[in-house]
């Protein structure tokens, strides 16, 4: 359809709003990130200063943040492995023989509010003593992970022909290597998006690490609290820790951007 | 995976030899395991996610009839249902809590329905630039929300923020945002509003882009105006990804916590402005320690939850 010249300019007009309401609160806290507190409180020098590092210096020295990190990746990272190996072959079960009571338990634990899980949880593992350690925030953010790779790959799965098992089982393979051999190898596209979100959800995850970590296991969204003291704020370092939490994630989901969308998105069209 | 997976090559080379038979033949576990591949395959997410799920909720429920409190593991006393008639007939901190979560969620699925579907239809066609558009809307959708907070709480510091700056400019504010009594929500739902309307503009994009022009073409030959094909032709054909988005992120809205922690702290500040279920129903379990009343208000806000589940998808099937 040919799209008249006032549109157009409406167009242009809508996009660059849409821009500039995005980007410019992040690119305001990236810029606060290399100015001193009192250049901060200097709202007229939005430019004008000379970039400083000394809040990542912080952020990284005094802080501890490069532990953090560490934190945050292994158990993302963990959490997504572990969901995988279980949820891949559920969702494949769950889509191919249409478990839809099962799944349906499943994917309650997306709608279940996490605070009535978190007292619970933190009374079972306080007594095998495990509150504090890796071990109980890689079970919680596999709870958060494995539902969300079972409601993508189910999707995936139910667009995905019966034909092709069908045909490698007669062509000598078993039901379970027809699985290994056929099904899981032109799943990669469907794993690879539901890893990717997995991993985008835990990385962002705050309640379950907020009561379940400890001083050693805390994640980085926990510990950019580090920087909000009772009297007072350190702006520069909390602008730098919370550049230091998000940018990494951001620029890892604009580097798998296809995926993610389509994870995102899962579910969208067939309704 | 400990699944023994027999070696298909070797495995039907060695036994098609020794049968006519189609398939190898097989024997003990493998061949079991090849039967009940569906329970086999199913089985270990069900039970992982069961044993995390189940214990908790008759935990909570046993909890929300006793006394609990201070200690986990203190004595507790069976007090039937006066957790709920304390809790329901609360009306200083629970109702207004109710109050608060209806208010945050219905806005924030007005406001970023609108949005998502404008920018949805104005993405809907491609033009030079669309990529970066794109990556512009992603951004805010993957950024860690309580870092999310912080950004928004300098940028609407009444003092030093650039937000009453800017309104300063043009004559407007200066206006409390976050530190303000009465704007603390509103301020709030302008954050949630920035994250999270790109995933309904996406979803919704998603869905348009699946439609084909054949249809909206034919109503504008018969003579359809824009509003008209927008209401009678595609609302309707896209209304699948539209409860789709609605579903998620009302589900989402009910329950936000980081947001809300991250720029008012505890408690939804000292005021309680921003206090919704989810962060009195936290406040209470690990601020106060009140497991039996936090249990109670826990069990009535997933009743919420799931009506609103089910009062948006009764409306799909009447559709």
């Amino acid at each position: 359809m040919r799209l008249s010249r006032g549109y157009r300019i409406f167009r242009g007009i809508a996009i660059a709003l849409i821009l500039i309401a995005m980007l410019v609160p992040l690119a305001w806290m990236v810029l606060s990130s290399f100015k001193t507190n009192v250049q901060i409180y200097d709202t007229s020098a939005v430019f004008n200063f000379t970039p400083t590092l000394d809040n990542y210096h912080k952020v990284f020295q005094q802080a501890n943040f490069g532990k953090y990190m560490w934190n945050s990746f292994l158990v993302a990272a963990v959490s997504t492995s572990i969901s995988l190996v279980l949820g891949v072959p559920a969702a494949y079960s769950m889509s191919r023989f249409v478990m839809k009571r099962q799944a349906i338990v499943v994917l309650m634990a997306r709608v279940i509010p996490g605070v009535s899980l978190l007292v619970p949880w933190y009374y079972l593992f306080s007594n095998l003593r495990m509150v504090g350690g890796y071990g109980v925030l890689i079970l919680s953010h596999m709870f958060v992970a494995l539902p969300l790779i079972l409601y993508i790959l189910m999707g995936f799965f139910d667009g995905m022909p019966a034909e092709l098992e069908e045909a490698a089982q007669v062509d000598g393979l078993t039901s379970i290597g027809a699985f290994w051999h056929v099904v899981l190898p032109l799943s990669m596209p469907g794993i690879a998006t539901a890893s990717i979100l997995s991993f985008i959800f835990s990385w962002n995850n705050f309640m379950f690490a907020l009561v379940l970590s400890g001083a050693e296991t805390k994640t980085l969204p926990v510990a950019i609290f580090d920087f909000i003291g009772y009297a007072s704020i350190d702006w520069g370092g909390l602008m730098a820790a919370a550049s230091v939490v998000t940018l990494p994630i951001m620029v890892f989901a604009l580097f798998f951007q296809k995926y993610v969308v389509s994870g995102l998105t899962a579910g969208a069209v067939k309704g | 995976m400990s699944v023994p997976v027999q070696n298909p090559a070797s495995g039907a080379a060695g036994t098609v030899n020794a049968s006519d038979h189609p398939r190898p033949s097989q024997s003990g576990f493998s061949s079991w395991a090849n039967r009940h591949r569906k329970w086999l395959f199913a089985a270990p997410a069900m039970i992982f996610t069961a044993a995390m799920l189940i214990f908790p909720l008759v935990w909570t429920v046993y909890l929300s009839f006793t006394n609990a409190q201070g200690s986990v593991r203190a004595p507790k006393k069976f007090i039937g249902l006066d957790n709920y008639v304390k809790v329901l007939t609360d009306t200083d901190r629970f109702w207004p809590a109710v109050g608060r979560t209806l208010v945050f969620t219905a806005g924030v699925l007005v406001v970023q329905m609108v949005l998502g579907m404008c920018i949805a239809l104005l993405l809907r066609r491609a033009f030079r630039g669309q990529g970066l558009i794109r990556v512009a809307i992603l951004l805010p959708l993957v950024a860690t929300p309580v870092a999310v907070g912080m950004m928004w709480r300098l940028i609407f510091d009444p003092n030093i923020g650039p937000a009453n700056y800017l309104l300063g400019l043009i004559g407007l504010g200066p206006y409390p945002w976050l530190a303000g009594e009465k704007t603390a929500l509103a301020t709030t739902m302008l954050i949630d509003i920035w994250q999270w309307t790109p995933m309904v503009a996406l979803i919704l994009l998603a869905g348009l882009t699946s439609l084909s022009d054949e249809v909206d073409e034919a109503a504008a030959i018969d003579g359809a105006n824009t509003w008209q094909r927008f209401w009678w032709v595609t609302l309707p054909l896209v209304w699948p990804s539209v409860v789709v988005a609605l579903l998620l992120r009302g589900i989402d809205a009910l329950k936000t916590f980081d947001i809300l922690y991250a720029t008012k702290g505890r408690g939804g500040g000292s005021f309680h402005e921003v206090e919704t279920l989810n962060v009195y129903a936290y406040g209470l379990s690990f601020d106060y320690n009140e497991y039996g009343l936090a249990s109670t208000v826990l069990i009535l806000f997933f009743a919420l939850i799931v009506a609103a589940m089910l009062a948006l998808t009764s409306r799909q099937k009447e559709r």
